[in-house]
């Protein structure tokens, strides 16, 4: 489960081009649910959700993330609650590498490198053993059915494999909570359809799916458990679809 | 002032260590004003990544100090040829009163950069930046021994003019000097290998119960350094003499030439490494009960002890070694 | 312990991929490094050649050597200063030495023309060195004529031609017989050019030397040591002049390494973009760019020292000889004799690689705190 409460973002603070992109947003995200935040562009989603992936840090308020403690190297054994916006910028990378798994809009794959090498790109500075993320990248690739590419550079793939491969990057570190900005706006509407599905399966995996996206393939699909719906960095409306 | 390409060298790294140092320092001193690990504003966000930047420039100027040591001696015993009576580095050095000064700090320095990195290391596994004050303080004592150091470095150069008399080896470490290196070389033998010996016993000793029972830490510590300084002492007063196998060399650099097949670079890396994980052990023995760090810092502690407990050993064990099969027999 | 192994091993192959995606970039700037390391190593390697080979001339030079000064200038030594001298105690040997510079109007060079200390050293015999047989395209049995002071011609067989193999003062050298020497000089009879001087016991040289300096005030004793040691400081002079020259290049490659540095193109901002947003951390990234300054110094260094070492030692430094060596037109052609040692290699490490590692920390910390949700904000 994760916990926002008065989550705030600005920008250029005490300047005059100060915005606030996210306005004192609190909120409850079940786990093993497909979340959609729903909104025009500019309205917060993104910015929301690199604050609860742990990428950004916001200017106030607090994140509470329950029941990831196992995924968290320093945490003492029996605490389940990790409140993450006083961390340093390393531990919430260690709980990002573990927990989150991220797809992108624009899938933001590394141009030069195979589709195999890019799948394993968030597994190197791990410490891992090579051939250990290795093996777990082919099987993925196996399971998106796109092994065939292995050796392929990303350049010459089509927007179906690319976004194929992205997922399957997103899935290397085997996190609990996927989440995905915009994914389908580069896509067309088989393509899009296709992508719900496999949410659908990761869904049945037991993981947590969260997304940003205004397309109603996305948000009126009957996989969608709770729709959160934004506007000017507010939540206007936070509702179950069950 | 001399114009060689080892000297230049050295004084391009002084003035980039120094350049460096200003840096860290003036983020450091920063980062101590506005420290605010609670907010999330943008001002922290920046102060947070110059922490990068900061451990970075104190991790390259702790190889280039190190680096840079043994370059100074090397190009000390180079340059020896240009002073009529310079036998090896240890009479460069005395050309001027810059010299022994410049290695001295050049020694301090390299420890305390290695502390430093050290504190830092244990820093940046807390996961609320539980040292960053003790952190940039130490920092902040740190530069200006940088700075003092190249300034020496500048001076010594400066004044070096080939062809002033010194005094070579055998008389700078000469019974009749009054000089302070003088005085440690005519410490009694005898006396020097029983304060070395009980010395290293005792490290040793105190670091195996420390690393077995984590207790004793302080007392650990202290003994590295004392021991440190003695080691210092006896290779000036007995062990150089072991491996010369003269019974009146004293010169603490001749060691790390090829005639002695290098085996100064052993002992003195052993030496310098033992000593910064050992004062490191100590340095942290405050931060074992701070609450982010209770279960960090004793494992580092350990790990740092055995560092400290190997290096010590195995200088112990080459010098037996020395004292044993040289052909020189000390006969107190 | 083996996660941060294995941490730097995939980081590190993920420095060579990248490294490789970018060969015009990375081509340019490995070359920039390469040619400024090649001239600093050849400079190191040549001026420590120099020393060495100076050194070893020396071997043979005599451990005293007096001269006469008159009104502060040489002046010839009268040969009973040589039988004075032989009386002082711990002196073995006194040899009175003739040589002196003759002009040859052909070409323009100047060579040393020495009498031979051998009796058995015939008249209208020469020895010479190889760079007098060259400008001069002499062999062993051929006549070399010289223009005596008074004009008139002397002729001098060629009895031997000194080896050419690592001689910087024999190049221009041709012995002849003392009866020789004096015809073609009219150099006074019973007077010397100076006088070598042997002592049994090297560390009486400096006793024997104020002996000498008191009972002749108009003489000047010079001592092996005393050249040995000016040699050197003059060769380090030269070549910590010609450093500060070069230093002029080394900053302009550290600009440019700089500018390399800072000026991220779009693209790898994106990809460190991208490396950030899906779980590198600061500390990665600039682990990714220490090794990626690492193998670029490796490679430059590694190839810039054996290319300094085949332009020094095989083709005898074109580019610095008429610098270094000083200048004449018998330059002496001869290979020096390698010699490279770990001080050398260290000095040029300090002189190239940490600079280049300096100016390049800073641009490489920006590079690394690009935020990790700046991929999302396209």
């Amino acid at each position: 489960m994760i916990e926002l409460s008065g989550i705030t973002k600005s920008f250029n603070s005490g300047k005059a081009n100060q915005f606030t992109a996210v306005d004192n947003v609190t909120l409850v995200i079940n786990p093993k649910q497909i979340t959609v935040f729903k909104g025009p562009s500019g309205s917060g989603k993104t910015s929301l959700l690199t604050m609860i992936g742990c990428m950004a840090r916001p200017t106030s308020g607090r994140i509470f993330l329950r029941g990831v403690a196992a995924a968290v190297p320093f945490q003492q054994d029996g605490v389940e609650v990790v409140e993450i916006t006083s961390l340093p910028e390393r531990f919430l990378n260690d709980i990002r590498r573990s927990t989150f798994g991220f797809i992108f809009q624009q899938f933001n794959l590394v141009k030069g490198i195979t589709v195999l090498e890019n799948v394993m790109l968030p597994a190197y500075p791990t410490g891992e053993g090579r051939a250990d993320f290795r093996a777990r990248a082919l099987k993925l690739l196996e399971q998106f059915d796109i092994v065939r590419l292995a050796g392929q550079r990303v350049e010459l793939l089509s927007g179906g494999e690319l976004q194929r491969v992205a997922i399957a990057r997103a899935l290397i570190n085997n996190p609990s909570i996927i989440i995905a900005d915009e994914p389908t706006a580069h896509l067309d509407s088989k393509l899009s359809q296709e992508f719900m599905t496999i949410v659908g399966c990761l869904k049945g995996e037991g993981k947590s799916v969260l997304i940003a996206s205004h397309d109603p393939i996305v948000f009126d699909s009957l996989l969608v458990d709770s729709q959160v719906e934004m506007r000017d960095g507010a939540v206007v409306n936070s509702r179950s679809c069950r | 002032m001399i114009l060689q390409p080892a000297a230049l060298a050295l004084q391009l790294i002084a003035l980039l260590v120094s350049l460096m140092g200003i840096f860290a320092g003036y983020y450091g001193i920063k980062i101590l004003g506005h420290w605010d690990p609670a907010s999330g504003s943008e001002g922290q966000l920046e102060l947070e990544r110059r922490t990068y930047l900061v451990s970075t420039i104190m991790s390259y100027i702790l190889s280039f100090e190190l680096m840079s040591l043994f370059l100074f001696i090397y190009t000390a015993d180079d340059l020896h040829s240009l002073f009529t009576g310079a036998m090896c580095a240890a009479g460069t050095l005395a050309v001027n009163s810059f010299g022994y000064p410049t290695l001295i700090l050049k020694i301090l320095n390299f420890l305390l950069a290695g502390v430093w990195l050290i504190v830092n290391h244990a820093d940046n596994r807390g996961y609320d930046y539980p040292l960053i004050r003790v952190k940039y303080r130490l920092l902040n004592l740190v530069v200006p021994l940088l700075l003092l150091e190249s300034g020496l470095l500048f001076a010594y150069f400066a004044g070096l003019k080939p062809d002033i008399i010194t005094s070579c080896c055998g008389s700078l470490f000469s019974h009749e000097s009054g000089s302070f290196s003088g005085d440690l070389a005519s410490l009694p033998h005898l006396a020097m290998q029983i304060a070395f010996f009980s010395g290293m016993a005792i490290t040793l000793a105190s670091g195996l119960f420390f690393y077995l029972r984590g207790r004793t830490g302080y007392l650990f510590s202290i003994a590295v350094t004392v021991t440190f300084l003695i080691a210092i002492a006896s290779i000036l007063s007995f062990i150089s003499l072991y491996f010369y196998e003269l019974p009146t060399h004293h010169c603490p650099f001749c060691l790390l030439q090829k005639e002695y097949g290098y085996i100064g670079y052993l002992l003195y890396a052993t030496l310098f490494g033992g000593a910064v994980t050992g004062i490191g052990v100590g340095v942290l023995m405050p931060f074992r009960k701070v609450g982010s760090l209770s279960s960090i810092v004793p494992a580092i502690q350990r790990r740092l002890t055995l560092v400290a407990f190997v290096c010590y050993l195995m200088f112990t064990l080459v010098t037996i070694w020395k004292m044993i099969f040289s052909g020189l027999k000390l006969v107190p | 312990m083996k996660r941060a192994v294995e941490r730097h091993l995939n980081i590190l192959e993920f420095t060579l991929a990248s490294l490789l995606r970018r060969k015009v970039k990375n081509l340019s700037l490995l070359t920039m490094y390469l040619l400024v390391i090649f001239m600093l190593a050849s400079l190191v390697f040549f001026v420590t050649a120099l020393k060495r080979e100076a050194a070893m001339i020396l071997n043979d030079a005599p451990d005293m050597v007096v001269q006469r000064l008159v009104a502060g200038r040489q002046d010839l030594v009268p040969a009973e200063y040589a039988a004075e001298i032989t009386r002082i105690r711990g002196v073995t040997a006194v040899r009175p030495r003739l040589w002196g510079y003759y002009y040859d109007a052909l070409n323009g060079a100047n060579y040393t023309v020495m009498a031979s200390d051998d009796p058995n050293t015939t008249s209208d015999k020469a020895a010479i060195g190889a760079g007098v047989a060259k400008v001069r395209n002499l062999a062993v049995g051929d006549l070399l004529p010289l223009i005596s002071y008074d004009k008139a011609p002397l002729m001098l067989e060629i009895g031997t031609i000194f080896p050419s193999a690592s001689d910087l003062i024999a190049a221009d050298m041709i012995v002849i017989s003392p009866r020789d020497f004096h015809q073609l000089f009219n150099f006074p009879s019973g007077q010397a050019t100076d006088l070598a001087v042997s002592v049994r016991n090297a560390k009486e040289l400096p006793t024997v030397a104020a002996k000498i300096a008191v009972q002749f005030p108009d003489s000047r004793p010079i001592l092996k040591s005393e050249i040995l040691r000016t040699y050197q400081s003059v060769f380090d002079w030269r070549g910590g002049m010609a450093l500060l020259i070069l230093a002029s290049s080394l900053l302009s490659f550290i600009i440019f390494a700089w500018d390399k540095a800072t000026g991220l193109s779009a693209e790898e901002r994106k990809e460190i973009g991208i490396l950030k947003s899906i779980g590198w951390e600061t500390s990665d990234v600039l682990l990714l760019k220490f090794w990626e300054g690492i193998v670029i110094s490796l490679t430059a260094f590694l190839l810039g020292v054996v290319l300094a070492y085949g332009h020094v030692f095989f083709l005898s430094a074109p580019l610095f000889a008429q610098v270094l060596k000083g200048w004449s037109v018998i330059y002496p052609n001869f290979k020096l004799v390698p010699v490279v040692n770990a001080y050398q290699l260290a000095v040029l490490f300090f002189l190239t690689v940490v600079p280049y590692t300096t100016a390049t920390i800073i641009p490489c910390w920006r590079a690394a705190t690009i935020d990790p949700d700046a991929a999302m904000r396209y």
